[in-house]
C-alpha cells in the first residue's frame, strides 16, 4: 500500500469522488484560487473548473445555507469551513436548519452535503482558533459527525460521507494534515460510517478515542506495551453514529476503560463515553473509567501554557496506570 | 388610469384569482376558530390582508419556479396547490397532515409543488434561496428561486450575506419582501435605519422595486416583470410588496400597539373587496357569481376542517423517522 499524508488522502477523495459524480460541487473561503487554507483542496480549480469549485465570501452561515438549498435541488455540495471556529458562526444554518429540514418536513426532502472543517488545538493559535467543538454538533440529532485519525480512515470516510444522503460534518485535525500513513490504492475503498475500529488490541485497559486522540492513545500503548501493560486501543472514526458496541465489548473484556477527549472536559465526550460503558458493561468494570480530557480553560497563546490544555500522551499513560490501581 | 384588467390576463386567471385571494382569507379565519377551540395549538401567524402578494406572485411565476417563505406561510402554500384539507390536517397535527404533522403551521413544504418551506427562524430561508438557484443554473433548470420574507428579516444578516452571494455568482433570486410594517410589535421605523427596504438592494448592485401589495393586479405585473428579468439575465431582483396584516402578528398578540385609526385605513383598503369591486365593474364577474366564489371557498374550507378534524394522529413510531434517510 502506498504511504501518504491525511491531507493527500482528503485532497484524493475529494478528486475521485468528484470525478464519478458530475454533481458534487465544492465551495468555502479561499477554496477554489487559492487551493484551500490547509490546501486540501490543492488541483480541484484546475481540473474541475469555476463551475464546481468556488470561492466564496466570508460568509459562513450563508456558506452552509446555500449548501442546504443546493443539496435541496439536486446537488451534492461539499462546503469548507475555513477552521471549525468559524462554524459558530453558521450554527443557524446548521443546527436551526440543516439538521432539522428532513424531519421537519416530514422525510420529503434530503440533504446529500458535506461540510469539512479542520480544527483542534495545538498549533498556537490561542483562545478563537484553537477548539475542538464535536460535541456541540453531536449533541444534535439529524447529521453524522466524522472524525477521522489517520489517512486511510480520511479517505474512505470522506468518500463515504460524499456518498451518503445525509448531512455529514467530517472534522478534519489541523495538526494531521501532514501525518503519514498507508491508504489502500482500489479506488473504490471506502469506510462505512458509524464502525469504530480496534486499531491496536490488548487485554489490560481499553483506551477510547478519536481524531489525534487516537494517534497520542497508540503512542501511549506502544510506551505502556514496553512495560509489559497491553492496551486495546478503540478509535471511533464516528461520533455520530457512535458505534457505542465495539467500545463496550472491548471494556467488557478488559475490565478497565480510559477515554480521551480533546474537547473540554465539562459536559464534554468523555463523560457521554464513561456513562455508556457504565450502563453497557458495569459488572465487567474492575475500575472506575477514567478521563483524559482537554482542559476547561480558553486556550493560551504560550507553548507552555497550551501543552498543560491539551491532552497529551503521557497523560494517558497515567490514567491508565491509575485504572490498573483500582482493584474490584 | 388603472389598466384594464382584461389586458393583462384572460377571464379565467383573474376569476382565479380571486377565488384564491377568498380561499386564503377563509382558510384563515377557519384557522383562528379552530385556535380558540384548541384544535390548533403552538403558533400560529394569519395572512389575513396580505393575500394580493401571494396570490398575484404565485400567478406570475413558473409552476416549476421554487418558492419559500417564512412561518406566515398557509396562503402561500395553498396557492401554489396545496391541498386545504392536508395543511389543515397539519395544522391539526395530524399524519395526514403534508409534513406528517411533523411540522405544523410554520413549516409546510411539498417538494411535487416546488414548494420549499416555510422557515421558522426569521431569515433562514435567504441562504437556502440562493442555494436552490445555484443547483437550478448549474443543472441549467431555468428555475427561478422566488424567497419571500418580511420586513423584519431585512435586519438579518443572512439578508445581506444572501443579496451579495446572488449578487455575486449571477443567481436566479428573486427576493420579495412583504413589508407589512411591523416585526411583531416593532414597527419598520424602529427597525430599520432605513426604512425604504427596497433602497438597500441598491447595495447589492441589485435592481428593486417597491409596489402596493394591496393589489393583486401590481404585484402580478410587478413580479410577472421581476421573473422574467431573473429568467434573462441569470441575476437577482429584489420587490418590496407593500402591505399589512390585519390580526395580530400571532393568535397570542392582540396587536396593541398599533393605532386604531392606521388599522382602519389599511381595512379600508382590503385587496380582496378591492379586486371584486373591479371585477365586476370591468363586466368581468357579476356580484352573484363573486357570491357563489365565498360560498364555494367557505365549502372547501369546511370539508378541509372536517378531513382534519377526522385524521388519525401520527403512530408513536413516527417520532424516530425522518431524522436520517
Ligand atoms: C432569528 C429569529 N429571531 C427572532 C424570532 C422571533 N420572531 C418571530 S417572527 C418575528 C418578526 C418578524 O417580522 P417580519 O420579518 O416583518 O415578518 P412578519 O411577521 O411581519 O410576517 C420575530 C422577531 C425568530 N423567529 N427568529
Ligand atoms: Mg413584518
Amino acid at each position: 500500500m502506498p504511504e501518504m499524508t491525511y491531507r493527500d488522502a482528503l485532497n484524493l477523495a475529494l478528486k475521485e469522488e468528484m470525478r464519478r459524480d458530475p454533481t458534487v460541487v465544492t465551495w468555502g473561503e479561499d477554496v477554489a484560487l487559492y487551493e484551500g487554507s490547509f490546501k486540501v483542496t490543492r488541483g480541484l480549480l484546475a481540473e474541475f473548473g469555476e463551475e464546481r469549485v468556488k470561492d466564496t465570501p466570508i460568509s459562513e452561515n450563508t456558506i452552509i445555507g446555500v449548501a442546504i438549498g443546493a443539496a435541496m435541488g439536486g446537488l451534492r455540495p461539499i462546503a469548507e469551513l475555513m477552521t471549525v471556529n468559524f462554524a459558530l458562526l453558521a450554527m443557524d444554518q446548521l443546527i436551526n436548519h440543516m439538521t432539522k429540514i428532513r424531519y421537519m418536513f416530514g422525510g420529503q426532502v434530503n440533504l446529500p452535503m458535506v461540510v469539512r472543517a479542520p480544527g483542534g488545538g495545538g498549533s498556537q493559535l490561542a483562545a478563537q482558533h484553537s477548539q475542538s467543538l464535536e460535541t456541540f454538533f453531536m449533541h444534535a440529532p439529524g447529521m453524522h459527525v466524522l472524525v477521522p485519525a489517520t489517512p486511510a480512515d480520511a479517505r474512505g470516510l470522506l468518500k463515504s460521507a460524499i456518498r451518503d444522503n445525509n448531512p455529514v460534518m467530517f472534522l478534519e485535525h489541523e495538526l494531521l494534515y501532514n501525518s503519514k500513513g498507508e491508504v489502500p490504492e482500489d479506488p473504490e475503498f471506502t469506510v462505512p460510517l458509524g464502525k469504530a475500529e480496534v486499531k491496536r488490541e490488548g487485554k489490560d485497559v481499553t483506551i477510547v478515542a478519536y481524531s489525534r486522540m487516537t494517534v497520542l492513545a497508540l503512542a501511549a500503548a506502544d510506551t505502556l506495551a514496553k512495560e509489559g501493560i497491553f492496551c486495546e486501543v478503540v478509535d471511533l472514526r464516528s461520533l455520530a453514529p457512535l458505534d457505542t458496541e465495539t467500545f463496550v465489548v472491548s471494556a467488557r473484556k478488559t475490565g478497565r476503560a480510559v477515554v480521551v477527549e480533546e474537547c473540554w472536559r465539562t459536559a464534554g465526550l468523555g463523560g457521554h463515553l464513561a456513562s455508556l460503558i457504565y450502563e453497557g458493561c458495569f459488572d465487567s468494570l474492575r475500575a472506575p473509567v477514567r478521563r483524559v480530557s482537554g482542559l476547561d480553560v480558553p486556550m493560551p497563546y504560550s507553548r507552555k501554557l497550551e501543552r498543560l490544555c491539551i491532552p497529551q500522551e503521557e497523560d494517558i499513560v497515567a490514567a491508565v496506570k491509575e485504572t490498573l490501581k483500582a482493584q474490584y | 388610469m388603472d389598466s384594464k384588467l382584461r389586458a393583462i390576463l384572460p377571464d379565467h386567471d383573474l376569476l382565479r384569482m380571486y377565488e384564491q385571494m377568498v380561499l386564503c382569507r377563509e382558510f384563515e379565519e377557519s384557522c383562528a376558530e379552530q385556535y380558540t377551540k384548541g384544535h390548533i395549538t403552538g403558533f400560529l401567524h394569519l395572512y389575513s390582508g396580505q393575500e394580493a402578494v401571494a396570490v398575484g406572485s404565485t400567478h406570475a411565476l413558473h409552476k416549476d419556479d421554487y418558492i419559500l417563505s417564512a412561518y406566515r406561510e398557509h396562503a402561500q402554500a395553498i396557492v401554489r396547490g396545496a391541498d386545504p384539507r392536508r395543511v389543515m390536517a397539519e395544522l391539526f397535527g395530524k399524519s395526514t397532515g403534508i409534513c406528517k404533522g411533523k411540522g405544523g403551521s410554520m413549516h409546510l413544504f411539498d417538494p411535487e409543488l416546488s414548494f420549499m418551506g416555510g422557515y421558522a427562524i426569521v431569515g433562514g430561508q435567504f441562504p437556502i434561496a440562493c442555494g436552490l438557484a445555484f443547483a437550478s443554473k448549474f443543472r441549467k433548470e431555468n428555475r427561478v428561486a422566488a424567497c419571500f420574507f418580511g420586513d423584519g428579516a431585512v435586519n438579518q444578516g443572512t439578508f445581506h450575506e444572501g443579496l451579495n452571494w446572488a449578487r455575486l455568482w449571477e443567481l436566479p433570486v428573486l427576493f420579495v419582501c412583504e413589508n407589512n410594517f411591523y416585526g411583531i410589535g416593532t414597527a419598520v421605523g424602529r427597525a430599520s435605519a432605513l426604512a425604504d427596504i427596497h433602497k438597500r438592494a441598491c447595495g447589492y448592485d441589485i435592481p428593486a422595486v417597491r409596489v402596493d401589495g394591496m393589489d393583486v393586479m401590481a404585484v402580478y405585473e410587478a413580479v410577472k416583470h421581476g421573473a422574467e428579468w431573473v429568467r434573462e439575465n441569470s441575476r437577482p431582483y429584489l420587490i418590496e410588496a407593500v402591505t399589512y396584516r390585519f390580526r395580530g402578528h400571532s393568535m397570542a398578540d392582540p396587536g396593541k400597539y398599533r393605532p386604531v385609526a392606521e388599522v382602519e385605513l389599511w381595512k379600508a383598503r382590503d385587496p380582496i373587496p378591492g379586486f371584486a369591486r373591479r371585477l365586476v365593474e370591468e363586466g368581468v364577474v357579476t356580484q352573484k357569481e363573486l357570491d357563489g366564489i365565498l360560498v364555494k371557498a367557505r365549502v372547501t374550507v369546511a370539508e378541509a376542517v372536517r378531513f382534519a378534524e377526522e385524521s388519525p394522529w401520527p403512530e408513536d413510531g413516527e417520532v424516530y423517522t425522518d431524522i436520517y434517510v
